[in-house]
């Protein structure tokens, strides 16, 4: 089912944690579809110096949090907010059709916390656009047969 | 490997695979040919056919091997619905039944057939009275599992099948769980139409049969061939009807010397995983449970995620989370118990085999807890709670 890159993400993750004097923090996802990201971000002159994350979520959550959270290292916030979803799930070797709504999560994770850096700092980020609300139930999309 | 998901499917018992064999091979004729190569698998199949028949302590000609219990579910219930529609249009069934049951009942739906799901307990336990109570003068089917695939309640069939007799209303139950681990009585029981499955205790698998009340009508859900008494066309699966007749038979020897043996290591795991993971729950009823079924959430952590570690150390074991069923929604059947998402996505399901020993327990119990501590260390939900908490 997974590529051998998710196992090994998943497995042996990395940046897992907290931030604690984080620039920008993001949550997306919920309880309800049984995934939730939450991504830490240090910045320094427009540079993502550190990344962390904590995630519940399945396997390939938790291997999108750690491609994620590897891949934003040292990039600037521009660079950083063109990791599309479909990037990540390229780095992980694809992810199975039923689970790239993890890479998009992993992605809007990111957003979210550059959108919290940008609100905190009173910075307009171009291209960056406000994270949907977390709280709201998300659609019913079963993908069943 | 350590496989812990004997709910899922079973392997062959070597008695089964040897008694199958030569239906294979030499023993090749088609049942509905008259030579004697062909004549001698008619009865092979009798023989299967009085075998299953006893052990549900039914009459041979009540017994209709198909294809596995999702056919005989599909059959007894839509069968019922065609053939009581001018009676009427109402049927009972549970919020917990396998998705067999509950999409032919959505299927049956969308054909104008009216259909009451009932609720179960925190347990998923349903009352006869309840379903008492849900007959209405147009009910012609009432179908409830056995024994859930998931959780394990054994549903209080006994005393349904009164209420059904004694209502005059059919009663089907999806006795696929059940079948092999518990004894049944079809008269005893009252019940009128009984699915089952040849790969859940020890037989093959694409083999099941209906065991449908003399007197009861049903049409063919399968046009064709005369086979099975012009019920159920296409020619026999005659090894498999053998390994089935076969399997069952050995599972109904010493059943009682199995089950204590089954149900001490199930104890064993339960109060294992109780005393070593602090923040989870057992699912499902304490006592009216399967002999072989542990299901427990734990708070904090996803399932799916917890079932690739195990697979990792060589455990087989499933889950209810939604990342396990293909949909973004969790287990119905834990939505039904009343547990929140998060809980029901953190479910895991360790179903015990007659071949599973103390020693595989107790490396369960001894990778488990760091497994749980590893999710929970990179969860926003237990960060949230030790928050809260400190």
């Amino acid at each position: 089912m997974y590529s051998e890159k998710v196992i090994d993400c998943f497995m042996n993750p990395k940046n897992i944690g907290e931030i604690e004097d984080a620039d920008g923090v993001g949550t997306v996802g919920n309880p309800r579809c049984g995934d939730i990201m939450k991504i830490y971000l240090k910045i320094e002159d427009n540079i993502i110096t550190e990344a962390k994350f904590k995630t519940f979520g399945c396997g390939a959550a938790i291997a999108t949090s750690t491609m994620m959270t590897q891949m934003v290292q040292g990039k600037s916030i521009t660079e950083a907010l063109k990791i599309t979803d479909q990037a990540v799930a390229e780095a992980l070797d694809g992810l199975p059709p039923v689970k790239m709504h993890c890479s998009c999560l992993a992605e809007r994770a990111l957003q979210a916390a550059l959108w919290d850096y940008a609100q905190k700092n009173q910075l307009t980020i171009e291209g960056l656009k406000p994270p949907e609300s977390t709280t709201e139930e998300p659609e019913e999309k079963s993908i069943e047969e | 490997m350590i496989y812990f998901d004997h709910a899922a499917t079973t392997p062959v018992k070597p008695e089964v695979l040897e008694a199958m064999l030569p239906y294979f091979s030499e023993k090749y004729g088609n049942a509905s040919s008259v030579y004697k190569l062909a004549q001698e698998n008619k009865k092979a199949i009798d023989n299967a056919r009085r075998v299953v028949a006893q052990l549900l302590g039914a009459q041979p000609n009540e017994i209709f091997f198909t294809s596995g219990g999702t056919e005989s579910d599909n059959w007894a219930l839509r069968g019922i619905a065609s053939s009581l529609k001018e009676k009427g249009n109402h049927l009972i069934t549970t919020k917990i039944e396998h998705h067999a049951v509950l999409h032919t009942c959505q299927y049956l739906e969308s054909q104008g057939f009216e259909v009451t799901y009932l609720d179960v307990d925190e347990n998923g336990l349903v009352t006869a009275e309840q379903v008492a109570k849900a007959i209405k003068t147009d009910t012609i089917l009432i179908s409830i599992i056995y024994a859930n695939n998931e959780i394990g309640t054994i549903m209080p069939i006994a005393e349904i099948g009164k209420v059904a007799k004694e209502h005059g209303v059919i009663f089907h139950t999806d006795a696929v769980q059940a079948v092999g681990q518990i004894p049944i009585d079809v008269n005893r029981q009252h019940i009128d139409l009984l699915s089952l499955s040849g790969h859940k205790f020890y037989g093959p698998k694409g083999i099941g049969a209906l065991y449908l009340r003399r007197g009861i009508k049903i049409p063919s859900l399968l046009h064709g061939g005369g086979q099975e008494r012009g019920r159920r066309a296409g020619t026999e699966n005659v090894p498999g009807i053998v390994g089935l007749a076969t399997a069952m038979d050995l599972a109904y020897q010493n059943l009682e010397r199995k089950n204590t043996k089954i149900k001490a290591l199930r104890d064993q795991l339960i109060n294992g995983i109780y005393k070593r993971i602090p923040f989870c729950r057992l699912n499902g009823h304490r006592e009216q449970r399967l002999p072989n079924n542990v299901n427990f959430s734990f708070d904090f952590i996803e399932g799916e995620s917890l079932l690739l570690l195990l697979d990792f150390e060589g455990i087989a074991a499933s889950s209810g989370s939604a990342c396990t069923s293909g949909s973004l929604d969790p287990s119905h059947v834990l939505l039904a118990l009343g547990l929140p998402h998060e809980q029901a996505h953190g479910s895991i399901r360790f179903t015990l085999g007659e071949d599973n020993t103390r020693e595989e327990v107790d490396l369960l119990l001894e990778k488990l807890p760091p497994f749980v501590q590893k999710l929970r260390a990179m969860s926003p939900l237990y960060e949230d709670f030790l928050r809260k908490h400190s």
